[in-house]
């Protein structure tokens, strides 16, 4: 359903080749981890797919439709059928709760009604029931800054889920999380993978992670890919060859 | 490159020399002179001053007067009668010698006067008209000696020298020094809350096209803009056009009562359907062909009607607030409000439906022109871009042209209107030329330049300076100092404000991005909110200043309490212009602590 070929993209005005010549293909349902060291590109990579980056040269196909020739009108209905779900959250911090996350439908509700803050009876409903899905039924009406962090990520999902995905992006969705939440936050996209059919591709620093929860790998370096197999392919010669020759395993 | 020490304390010589010679020309230009401060004359005029101000006019009290006359003979007369002699108890003077020449020095004495007391004392003439000699002023035992002239009044029949003195009777009461004041205090007071309203109402949406995040992504293939130049122009006629014949349309209505009544609960009725048709909640689909054309066509519609509405609502809040002026009595006032803000309302709807017409015509310029790059050839494309390049530039100049003769008034078709045309048209077919089919130009950039350079400039423009521009406007007195404190309150607010825009976290504007927002929504939910308490204790702040501007800006004709201030001043009225100096004073620290506490909460 996601086909990405060639893509290339270089940071003007430094002249950074943070993506080069990247070519994929992504399933319906599967759940793709990302890998790599830290400025390889994973984010980069993520954010051309709903571009929130422009991509420099290359092609982006979802469900047929190429994305980087989208313009306006179509990129807002390209952008609410993909998820995204953040390292750093990303929440508005003054808004509730049920704010945050019913604006996930911002991407099906006419400007106009937005402009007097209304959303239909039936997306408040869903918000409800999201929250209760991602277990926070009863923070709805908190501020989203009084949460805790693991508790702020099932926000995101939640805003996430409020977009009837077809593909989640998560870029590292748990790197600032300690590692009992994190399996927490993994499980909840591991069961919107499973129960909804929701492709997932995941940006994570940990292989244990991978291992884990992923059907399949890719690994970036330098903009690269160097790796594109199944989690348990990755050997100690591989590991070397993603992550450089003085790198020490740790997961 | 290592400075030897010898030359690096040569330059801090030369530096310090340097400094002497600037503060010696400071002390020059802004002529510091001590000898002048040190001069009797100076420290006594200043002593006046502050023992006046330490005496500020805020009590009055009834005045009792008392006259105490004495019968005099100058020059002495043989014949004479006898004096009538003095009552003990009750107040009189002694004059020594009791006869006096008409011109010499004399001494007159007073017992039993109200203590503490001054008064004038007078030389009455038979003609009655009374001549000052001197004042007296009455000790704890209420005893007085003055030692006065005898004006050149010689006469055969007894004179009069008359003591006048006055007595405070009940208690204080305020002046009318003090009423004027409260008066003028309050007028300061809501001089100031306009200010910042209208300011502050104007400044918010600038602030965010003054935003360099919100602006920079914002860009334009060059076709969209040249249609948008030659467009907009067309779109704030048709607008004020627009908004004329509406404007006569409801004048019509408001002609009977039942017009009004059925326009002014019709219309919004009406316009709640086709909204409901035209803009649905939820865009599942895209939208059909048929949906695609009638929609903008009803939107356009209930926008027409939306003025109508407000037409309406305007003409009859004139008429229902004057109507009440009279019935209301002493809150008359109240009715007058209505029909100011009927009649602000109505000034404005032209001006809003001009801007609008230029946003819409500006909108579908930009599609149009996106359409054209889209689904032209690249030949076409660079023929249209061509044309357009040339008359987008010649419209431009020729604007700009117009602008430029309406304050010089050069009259000459040829050089204001020809000429930049043509110079317009070169330089749009020439960059034209110069760019790539598809570019996108930077216009938000541009917008967001324009604005910030033009808020810069207004705000070096200090507010008592512009309210002599108002007060020419619109006459001497606080509205000026309204329009001029606003206009400063516009650009200050709208550049701090805009600043806070800047400073929001990205974080959120991304995600809100991703689910496919449009700049529109992305505003409303991941900039607004973020940005609220920055923007009431700017708010706060900035109130606080416009009360403290809003004390002087009397001087320069703004009205409120500085302009009573510098009456009283250029009377040499001290103690009253102390009454003032006080109420400012306490205005200014009561609105600097209720500011500062009210910033404290909004955080
Ligand atoms: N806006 C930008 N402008 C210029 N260079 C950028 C920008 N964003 C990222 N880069 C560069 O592009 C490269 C890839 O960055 P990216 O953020 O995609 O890496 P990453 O794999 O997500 O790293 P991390 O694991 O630290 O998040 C890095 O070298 C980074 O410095
Ligand atoms: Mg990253």
């Amino acid at each position: 359903m996601l086909k990405i070929q060639n893509l290339t993209k270089v940071y003007m005005p430094a002249n950074v080749r943070a993506l080069e010549d990247v070519t994929f293909d992504v399933p319906k349902g599967q759940f793709l981890a990302v890998i790599g060291l830290s400025g390889s590109g994973k984010s980069t990579l993520l954010r051309c797919i709903n571009r929130l980056v422009e991509p420099t040269s290359g092609k982006i196909f979802l469900d047929g439709q190429d994305v980087t020739v989208a313009n306006a009108e179509e990129l807002r209905r390209v952008r609410r059928k993909i998820g995204m779900v953040f390292q750093h959250f990303n929440l508005v911090h003054r808004s509730s709760v049920l704010t945050n996350v019913l604006a996930g439908r911002l991407g099906y509700t006419n400007p106009a009604w937005s402009l007097i803050n209304r959303f239909p009876k039936a997306d408040i409903e869903k918000a409800r029931y999201q929250l209760e899905r991602v277990g926070i039924g009863d923070k709805t009406h908190q501020r989203a800054d009084a949460l805790s962090g693991g508790q702020q990520q099932r926000v995101g999902i939640a805003r996430a889920l409020m977009q009837d995905p077809e593909i989640i992006l998560a870029d590292e969705p748990v790197a600032s999380l300690d590692p009992v939440l994190a399996h927490s936050i993994m499980q909840y996209l591991e069961k919107i993978n499973a129960e909804d059919g929701v492709t997932v591709i995941c940006s994570l620093h940990f292989l244990d992670l991978v291992h884990r929860y992923a059907h399949r790998a890719i690994a970036l370096n330098a903009g690269r890919v160097v790796f594109d197999g199944l989690p348990k392919e990755i050997d100690d010669e591989r590991f070397k060859e993603i992550y450089g020759q003085e790198a020490e395993r740790v997961g | 490159m290592k400075t030897p020490k010898i030359l690096k304390s040569i330059l801090l010589g030369l530096a310090i020399l340097l400094a002497l010679v600037i503060y010696a020309y400071g002390f020059q230009v802004t002529k510091v002179n001590l000898e002048e401060t040190r001069e009797p004359r100076r420290q006594m005029q200043l002593t006046r001053i502050l023992r006046a101000l330490v005496r500020p006019d805020i009590f009055t009290y009834e005045k009792e007067e008392f006259t105490v006359s004495l019968p005099i003979y100058t020059p002495c007369s043989a014949e004479a009668e006898a004096l009538p002699e003095p009552i003990a108890d009750s107040p009189y003077m002694v004059m020594s010698p009791t006869c006096a020449d008409p011109s010499t020095e004399v001494t007159v004495e007073g017992f039993n006067f109200e203590p503490n007391t001054t008064g004038p004392l007078n030389f009455i003439p038979p003609s009655g008209v009374s001549l000052q000699m001197g004042t007296i002023t009455t000790d704890n035992d209420g005893h007085f000696v003055a030692t006065v002239k005898l004006p050149k009044r010689p006469d055969t029949v007894a004179q009069e020298i008359r003591a006048i003195t006055r007595r405070n009777v009940g208690g204080p009461m305020f002046s009318k020094n003090a009423k004027d004041t409260w008066e003028k205090i309050i007028e300061t007071v809501f001089l100031a809350l306009l200010a910042t309203t209208f300011g502050v109402a104007i400044a918010i949406p600038i602030s965010f096209v003054a935003a360099r995040n919100i602006m920079t992504p914002i860009t334009s293939p060059f076709t969209s803009i040249a249609i948008s130049i030659l467009l907009i122009p067309v779109g704030i006629v048709a607008g004020g056009f627009v908004a004329g014949k509406l404007h006569t349309l409801a004048d019509l209505m408001t002609g009977s009562i039942w017009g009004a009544l059925a326009g002014v609960i019709g219309t919004p009725v009406l316009m709640w359907f086709i909204f409901r048709w035209a803009v649905p909640p939820i865009e599942d689909e895209p939208p059909t062909r048929f949906e695609r054309i009638a929609r903008p066509i009803a939107i356009f519609f209930t926008s027409l009607l939306g003025i109508l509405f407000l037409y309406l609502v305007s003409s009859l809040a004139i008429q229902f607030g004057k109507a009440l002026i009279v019935p209301l009595g002493g809150l008359g006032f109240l009715g007058k409000f209505i029909a100011s803000l009927g009649d602000i309302l109505m000034t404005l709807i032209p001006v809003v439906t001009a801007l609008a017409g230029a946003g819409v015509l500006g909108g579908f310029a930009g599609r149009v022109g996106q359409w054209v790059v889209e689904h032209s050839s690249h030949s076409a494309n660079r023929i249209t871009n061509l044309v357009l390049g040339g008359l987008a530039g010649a419209a431009l100049f020729a604007i700009i042209g117009a602008g430029i003769n309406w304050l010089y008034q050069i009259d000459n078709a040829w050089t204001t209107f020809g000429i930049p045309a043509i110079v317009g048209a070169i330089g749009g077919v020439i960059l034209a030329g110069f760019l790539s089919r598809t570019a996108t130009l930077p216009i938000g950039f541009f917008i967001y330049s324009l604005t910030r350079t033009l808020l810069n400039g207004m705000r070096s423009i200090e507010s008592l300076v512009m309210v002599i521009i108002f007060a020419v406007w619109v006459g001497i007195g606080p509205f000026a100092g309204v329009l001029a404190l606003a206009l400063h309150t516009i650009a200050s607010n709208a550049k701090l404000y805009s600043e806070q825009v800047e400073g929001i976290m990205a974080g959120p504007l991304e995600a809100i991005t991703a689910t496919g927002a449009n700049r529109l929504q992305t505003i409303i939910y991941a900039v607004i909110p973020q940005i609220v308490p920055p923007y009431i204790s700017y708010t706060m702040y900035r109130w606080d200043i416009n009360v403290r501007m809003s004390t002087i800006i009397g001087f320069a004709g703004g009205g409120g309490i500085g302009f009573l201030l510098q009456q009283n001043i250029n009377l040499l009225n001290y103690r009253a212009a102390s009454t003032q100096m006080l109420a400012i004073a306490i205005v200014v620290a009561s609105m600097d602590y209720l500011s500062s506490k009210l910033r404290e909460k909004a955080i």
